[in-house]
């Protein structure tokens, strides 16, 4: 855009003069920093993928891909593998998104299509935000000492009566799948819903005229037309909502047990890939830090990957609602 | 809906008591479903808002019942001892917060000047705007990770400037995005009017859009701020912990969130109490940010 400052010949008489040398530089030069101030963003993603790829390769060496298909993890005998915590974290994201993205979802509708007045609804909004705010490691203290003692009971009752559901088949004990999966499911709703809020924003209100007009009810018109026009955004909400849950590490370190194991039980103990760092790191012993460094690279892909789909899938549906 | 239509619509009769075709009873099975979708929807509304109300409830029963300016003011508690307060903690997280403010807002606002207005419609500005998108989701303990692959493990010890390092990769595109948002927002024609006048790139940016934007890109400041003083998992391995006042950058400093972290597992009644006052104290210094931001969203341009 608009490159003014070129020197042009002075002319006598006029207020106005050419730029100094000074401010020709000056000009640049802040230009300049901005420049870099970008790419100093584009590059500390590149060195972050450099630095904990560069920490892991021994490791990956090493232990080569089995390393994400076993579940051993043991220091002593220097055997390391990642396939509970990979089970895990993709396992507790995804009951998550079942449970927090729905939700999510019902409460954007809520708050956009008139069930709420004006003052009802700002404060709605409000909770849901300040849902966002709680930080991460105060839910996970709610979740030992209110949320694990509340669901106790429930929990077994739901034991005893289906133990032949797979998802039911251990007992309650404390920390564990359940728990953690509420806790996330409570910490991906408010970006689910905001997102999905917007894409219900972007609707048209003519839209909606037509299909009263046509003759629906309200939920017809949300079930058959609203919902369907902002299919893209809450796809995409629901993405950027998993991706948030594959990387969140405090509340789960906290909740989920921390116990190396593949199950679909919702009620035994289990582990993630950040609940790993988060658990192991700061006690690691040399022989440690390289597997642990190859975990984080599992995180990153898994995470980034997700994101990048969500983050293309969301301005892909933003550029077509706005033609 | 027939012929009879034109007839009852009127009747001044119908027209005062209302068309029986289009009257509203729940014997019709679409009204029915209307109204029990209704009812579903308010009940799972609701059932988004029981955790935050609890949340809140606990913090301010079991952590407001502890706190007093003592807690505020001394050193955690050793185990079995009782007493002691979260001070450190507290001082220690607002310091790693102002170190991750000093590294991050200015890289963030440029930033957002050159993708926001510099150079708008570049390659590189989408390039630079969609790493920003991508880092918003970036999981908070990866950078933690990287802090300790860069500076942990060269500097030898964990410290509070690695710990703010690690907060300021978070604040980043939280700052990046808003500011260029804020940038955008300002109107064409002041900028087209400040080129006109013989302005340079640079003092259109820096006296006619910053100041006209600033509102905006203080809102994205201090949520990013608020984001940044709650995060703990970054903090484990780059700031650790530590039980004592902070006395330099370079040593293992205290954060309220890894004490709550800490505190939630000891077996002790005493701690588990700071932890909850802890708890209220961190809440309301990100709501505190949280509200700081809004009070400058709402003076808009």
């Amino acid at each position: 855009m608009a490159k003014t400052s070129k020197p042009v010949p002075p002319s006598n008489g006029s207020v106005s003069r050419p730029p100094t040398a000074f401010e020709y530089g000056y000009d640049k030069s802040f230009r300049f920093l901005t420049f870099f101030a970008g790419l100093l963003i584009v590059v500390l993603l590149a060195y972050i993928f450099w630095k904990i790829g560069g920490q892991a390769a021994p490791a990956m060496r090493q232990y080569g891909l089995s390393f994400l298909t076993t579940v051993e993890w043991n220091p002593n005998t220097n055997e390391f593998g990642i396939l509970a915590e990979i089970w895990g974290t993709l396992y507790s994201s995804f009951l998550a998104l079942i449970f927090g993205g729905g939700l999510g979802i019902a409460v954007a509708i809520f708050l956009t299509q008139g069930f709420l007045n004006a003052r009802l609804a700002w404060v709605f909004r409000l909770i849901v935000e300040m849902l966002a705010a709680i930080p991460s490691v105060v839910f996970g203290l709610w979740g030992i000492y209110v949320l694990i003692p509340a669901i106790r009971p429930m929990a077994s009752w739901l034991h005893d009566t289906l133990p032949f559901i797979p998802f039911f088949s251990t007992n309650l004990a404390g920390p564990g799948m359940f728990p953690a999966m509420i806790v996330l499911s409570i910490m991906i709703l408010p970006t689910v819903a905001a997102i999905s809020q917007d894409a219900f924003k972007a609707i048209p209100m003519k839209i909606q005229e037509a299909a009263y007009g046509m003759g629906t009810t309200k939920w017809e018109a949300i079930r058959k037309v609203i919902i369907p026009t902002a299919s893209g955004g809450i796809f995409a909400s629901l993405v950027l909502g998993f991706g948030r849950a594959l990387g969140e590490t405090m509340a789960l370190a906290m909740l989920i047990g921390n116990s190396q194991q593949v199950s679909l039980s919702l009620f035994s103990p289990a582990t993630t890939l950040a609940s790993l760092l988060a658990s192991t790191f700061p006690e690691a012993g040399a022989n440690q830090i390289g597997p642990l460094m190859y975990a984080a690279v599992a995180l990153l892909v898994i995470t980034m990957a997700v994101n990048i789909i969500g983050t293309i899938i969301m301005s892909y549906t933003s550029r077509q609602t706005v033609t | 809906m027939t012929t009879t239509t034109d007839q009852t619509t009127m009747n001044p009769e119908v027209i005062a008591l209302g068309d029986p075709n289009l009257s509203f009873s729940f014997a019709e099975r679409r009204t029915m479903m209307n109204f029990i979708q209704t009812l579903i929807l308010w009940i799972l509304a609701g059932i988004a808002a029981i955790p935050l109300i609890s949340v809140l409830y606990m913090l301010i029963s079991r952590g407001g019942a502890r706190i007093s300016m003592s807690i505020l003011t001394e050193l955690p508690p050793a185990p079995f001892e009782q007493g002691g307060g979260i001070g450190n903690a507290i001082v220690g997280t607002l310091v790693m917060v102002a170190i991750a403010s000093v590294i991050s807002i200015p890289i963030g606002v440029l930033g957002g000047v050159y993708t926001g207005l510099i150079n708008p419609n570049s390659r590189f500005s989408a390039t630079v705007r969609f790493v920003g998108k991508v880092l918003t989701g970036f999981p908070s303990i990866l950078s933690g990770v990287f802090v300790y692959a860069w500076l942990v493990i060269v500097m030898k010890t964990y410290s509070a400037v690695a710990g703010g390092l690690s907060l300021a990769i978070l604040m980043l595109p939280t700052i990046l995005l808003t500011s260029e948002q804020a940038f955008r927002m300002v109107p064409q024609r002041m900028k087209d009017a400040a080129y006109g006048m013989g302005c340079n790139a640079t003092q259109v940016a820096t006296r006619i859009v910053l100041p006209t934007a600033l509102p905006g890109v203080m809102t994205g400041v201090m949520l990013a701020v608020a984001g940044a003083s709650g995060e703990s998992a970054p903090l484990l391995f780059t700031a650790l912990f530590s039980n004592y006042w902070i006395g330099s950058f370079t040593e293992p400093t205290a954060s309220l969130s890894i004490l709550i972290y800490n505190f939630s597992a000891m077996p002790y009644e005493n701690q588990i109490e700071l932890a909850w006052t802890a708890s209220l104290v961190l809440v309301l210094i990100v709501l505190v940010f949280n509200i700081l931001s809004r009070s400058f969203g709402t003076r808009r341009v």
